[in-house]
């Protein structure tokens, strides 16, 4: 039980913070509750000596992904939103149905799977090196399609930010007075 | 390694770069001061020494106003959680010849995800204080600090794939031999660390929130930003996490492209390491000093369109320069080394000025004012 | 070439760090109170009375004519005449004040009464360390307070304690020599139509008593 204290107490952290993303009221809170799982999980893949992986972890999702979801909180103006009374959904039943469904077929290949029972080793059987080489031959397809759908996700960003032309009737012209050109401004 | 070890490697730590930042506040001040045709502080001690005790004891005993509709907690948690990630940052530089606290295979990996992992406590000072000024603040430092985090990261992968490994001990020593038997071979001595090393200061320069990059806490025009609702302590906790960050992220430029703590003639290499380590740190933190000094402040949209139209491109471009000095290292002819600096320079230098010209917009016509004629 | 301009301005700032530990010009800070810059000679404060000679009180250039108390702007001299009389530098017998008083919280500085003082007796200081502790007695100054020796008219205004020192000199020579020329003309036999005086002279200074004293 002991030698498996810092699993624990990680594995405890992220599952309250997670919790806690779910159930606060405030919704910056759940944000930042989430930003905290996320690092709990990156603590966790630490203690498997995965040292890439757990680095990553930070530096995309605490970085990354925790300040997206909060920008589009502060965008969307999230945060004006109040927690009201809890909503109660006519589908209630089929909807915990549905998620026991996909919670069991989550579990089972995870229970049923080798890896549970390996051990952790000392040196991280995973240099960084090896995994830049593997992904550079072995897994060089998923590799590109996953740079496909980043691309496209980040033209899809720019597509909805844009500004669309305005439709003008009177152009303004720069050579007037600026006081002129103030009353023309659309 | 040993738990004193470990200790004797944090307590060190803390208090080189606690006193770093004691000296730099003062350095800085009087720098810029000689910079502006003017004295820095020169009255707490000789020569001002003592300024950093007289600001310790004005910011100790500042009152510490919380606002009453701030958020409590996270206003309360926001300078800590933005100043210990960054002391982390430390661990992975090696500061003499076997002299690292940590030694990751992925330190540079590390390194950069502890510099993202301080950015959410920016947000969290900015939007607890409920304050709009606040707000902005911090929500233009977090698009500052995420777009520049880019060009930082892909100023680093041509370090990275010339020396081939993430490790940054192994960083340090790809560039220990000496060419021509004197001068060192240090990443800067090349067309693409030296490109990026310029890129590199510009993003550092960025992520640290310094002037020229310094909108989110500009003292003339946001009040403070995301500062401005913190007094006392925090306020130097603010400042402390500012700096540390600051010093950190020369250290990496230092180790990364400046051949950390190897001497830059092979005839001085007898003075110990960290002196070398400090001579550079001390030169580098100069030049952040000097740019404050002479660069007027970038706009918003000023600040993200160099980021994104013009560091990110050329880092990209300094990555194929690169590969075309490494798969050119090979030339044995007579002029080879010279051909591949044209080469490599023009790789990089002719992006550069079509960049530079394209994205200027052309300079501004001659106004005209109609009523003044 | 985009990088330009931020290398000149880099080479400017290196300059100014250089050039600050060696030449004046490159740092310009005047550390007061410890070093003062000189002011021009024509600065002007508040007023002060002047004064010939030793005495305060004899010496006293002021004749009370009050032109300097009705062309204040503020309003900030009171003068009160004295019955007695004095007589000035050319020994004609002027009257002086009893009370000269200069609210110096008032005073703005103009220096109108040293402009239309015909009696070159109040001019400008350039005193400015004038900040008191106490909020009501401390600037109303008076006579003994206001006047100082023309030795310090003329280091804070050379050139025109020169011109007046010269003008009062020469109103001297004048009116000894009319004083000579009336005693001969009074010691000789009466002729039928003696000559007139010619107009009352101005108020020289007596130049050659300060020519024994001068610093």
């Amino acid at each position: 039980m002991l030698s498996n204290l810092p699993f624990l107490s990680c594995a405890v952290l992220t599952l309250l913070a997670a919790i806690a993303a779910m159930t606060l009221r405030n919704l910056v809170h759940c944000a930042l509750c989430a930003a905290a799982s996320f690092a709990g999980l990156a603590a966790i893949y630490l203690q498997l000596n995965a040292e890439f992986v757990g680095f990553a972890q930070i530096l995309v999702y605490v970085g990354a992904v925790a300040i997206l979801i909060v920008f589009t909180i502060l965008l969307t103006h999230g945060s004006d939103v109040k927690a009201g009374e809890p909503v109660r959904s006519s589908s209630l039943w089929t909807g915990l149905g549905v998620a026991a469904v996909v919670l069991s077929a989550l579990v089972a290949p995870i229970t049923r799977s080798a890896s549970l029972w390996l051990l952790p080793s000392a040196n991280p059987q995973a240099p960084v090196a090896a995994i830049g080489r593997v992904l550079m031959t072995q897994y060089v397809l998923p590799l590109e399609t996953i740079g496909l759908l980043l691309t496209a996700a980040l033209l899809g960003g720019v597509v909805i930010a844009m500004r669309e032309k305005p439709a003008r009737k009177t152009p303004t012209k720069p050579s007037r007075a600026p006081s002129r050109e103030l009353s023309h401004a659309a | 390694m040993s738990p004193l070890v470990a200790v004797l490697y944090i307590v060190g730590i803390m208090a080189v770069f606690g006193s770093a930042f004691a000296l730099t506040t003062i350095a800085e001040r009087k720098t810029l001061g000689r910079m502006q045709n003017r004295f820095g502080p020169n009255r707490v001690g000789p020569f001002g020494i003592l300024q950093p005790m007289a600001d310790a004891v004005k910011m100790l005993t500042k009152e510490d106003i919380v606002p009453s509709s701030a958020d409590k907690l996270l206003h309360f948690i926001a300078p800590l959680v933005l100043t210990t990630p960054v002391w982390l940052n430390f661990a992975v530089l090696p500061f003499g010849d076997h002299v690292v606290a940590a030694r990751f295979d992925a330190g540079l990996l590390f390194f950069f995800a502890i510099s993202a992992a301080s950015e959410l406590a920016v947000f969290m000072a900015g939007w607890s204080s409920q304050n709009k000024y606040s707000l902005l603040g911090a929500m233009r430092a977090i698009a500052q600090m995420i777009s520049y985090e880019v060009p930082l990261v892909l100023s680093t992968v041509t370090v990275v794939m010339m020396a081939g490994s993430l490790s940054l001990t192994d960083i340090v020593d790809a560039q220990s031999s000496y060419a021509f038997g004197w001068l060192a071979r240090w990443n800067l001595f090349t067309p693409w660390g030296l490109a990026g090393f310029g890129l590199f200061l510009i993003a550092a320069t960025a992520e640290s929130n310094r002037s020229p990059f310094d909108l989110p806490e500009g003292e003339s025009e946001i009040i403070a930003g995301y500062l401005t609702e913190y007094s006392g302590f925090k306020y130097a906790l603010f400042f402390l996490g500012e700096y540390l960050g600051l010093f950190a992220v020369t250290g990496l430029g230092v180790t990364l492209f400046l051949g950390g703590w190897h001497a830059p003639v092979k005839a001085l290499a007898w003075a110990p390491s960290i002196f070398w380590f400090a001579a550079k740190f001390a030169a580098l933190i100069f030049v952040f000093i000097w740019a404050r000094a002479t660069l007027p402040r970038l706009r918003l949209d000023q600040l993200l369109a160099f980021a994104w139209r013009f560091l990110v491109p050329l880092t990209l471009i300094n990555i194929a320069a690169a590969a075309a000095w490494h798969y050119s290292a090979w030339w044995g002819f007579q002029g080879a080394m010279a051909t591949r600096w044209v080469l490599c320079a023009a790789i990089i230098g002719f992006p550069y000025v079509w960049l530079g010209r394209s994205l200027r917009g052309g300079s501004p016509a001659l106004r005209k004012y109609t009523y003044a004629e | 070439m985009l990088g330009s301009g931020i290398i000149r301005g880099f080479i400017e700032t290196a300059r100014n760090f250089a050039g600050s530990y060696c030449s004046r010009e490159r740092l310009t800070t005047i550390q007061y109170p410890e070093e003062r810059l000189a002011q021009p000679e024509s600065a002007r404060i508040m007023p002060f009375l002047v004064f010939d000679g030793a005495d305060p009180k004899a010496g006293l250039r002021c004749t009370a004519c009050t032109i300097c108390e009705q062309e204040c702007p503020p309003q900030c001299i009171y003068i009160i005449k004295d019955a007695v009389k004095k007589p000035d530098h050319i020994g004609k017998m002027q009257m002086q004040p009893k009370v000269f008083d200069i609210d110096i919280s008032v005073c703005m500085g103009c220096g109108i009464c040293a402009e239309v003082c015909p009696f070159d007796s109040i001019k400008m200081d350039q005193v400015f360390e004038l900040s008191s502790g106490e909020r009501f007695n401390t600037f109303l100054l008076h006579k003994e307070q206001l006047a100082k020796p023309n030795e310090y008219f003329r280091k804070l205004h050379p050139s025109d304690a020169a011109e007046t020192d010269a003008r009062r000199a020469e109103d001297k020579i004048k009116a000894e020599a009319k004083a000579r020329a009336a005693a001969a003309a009074a010691a000789a036999p009466k002729p039928p139509s003696s000559p007139k005086p010619g107009p009352p002279p101005k108020v020289p200074a007596p130049v050659p008593e300060h020519a024994e004293v001068a610093t």
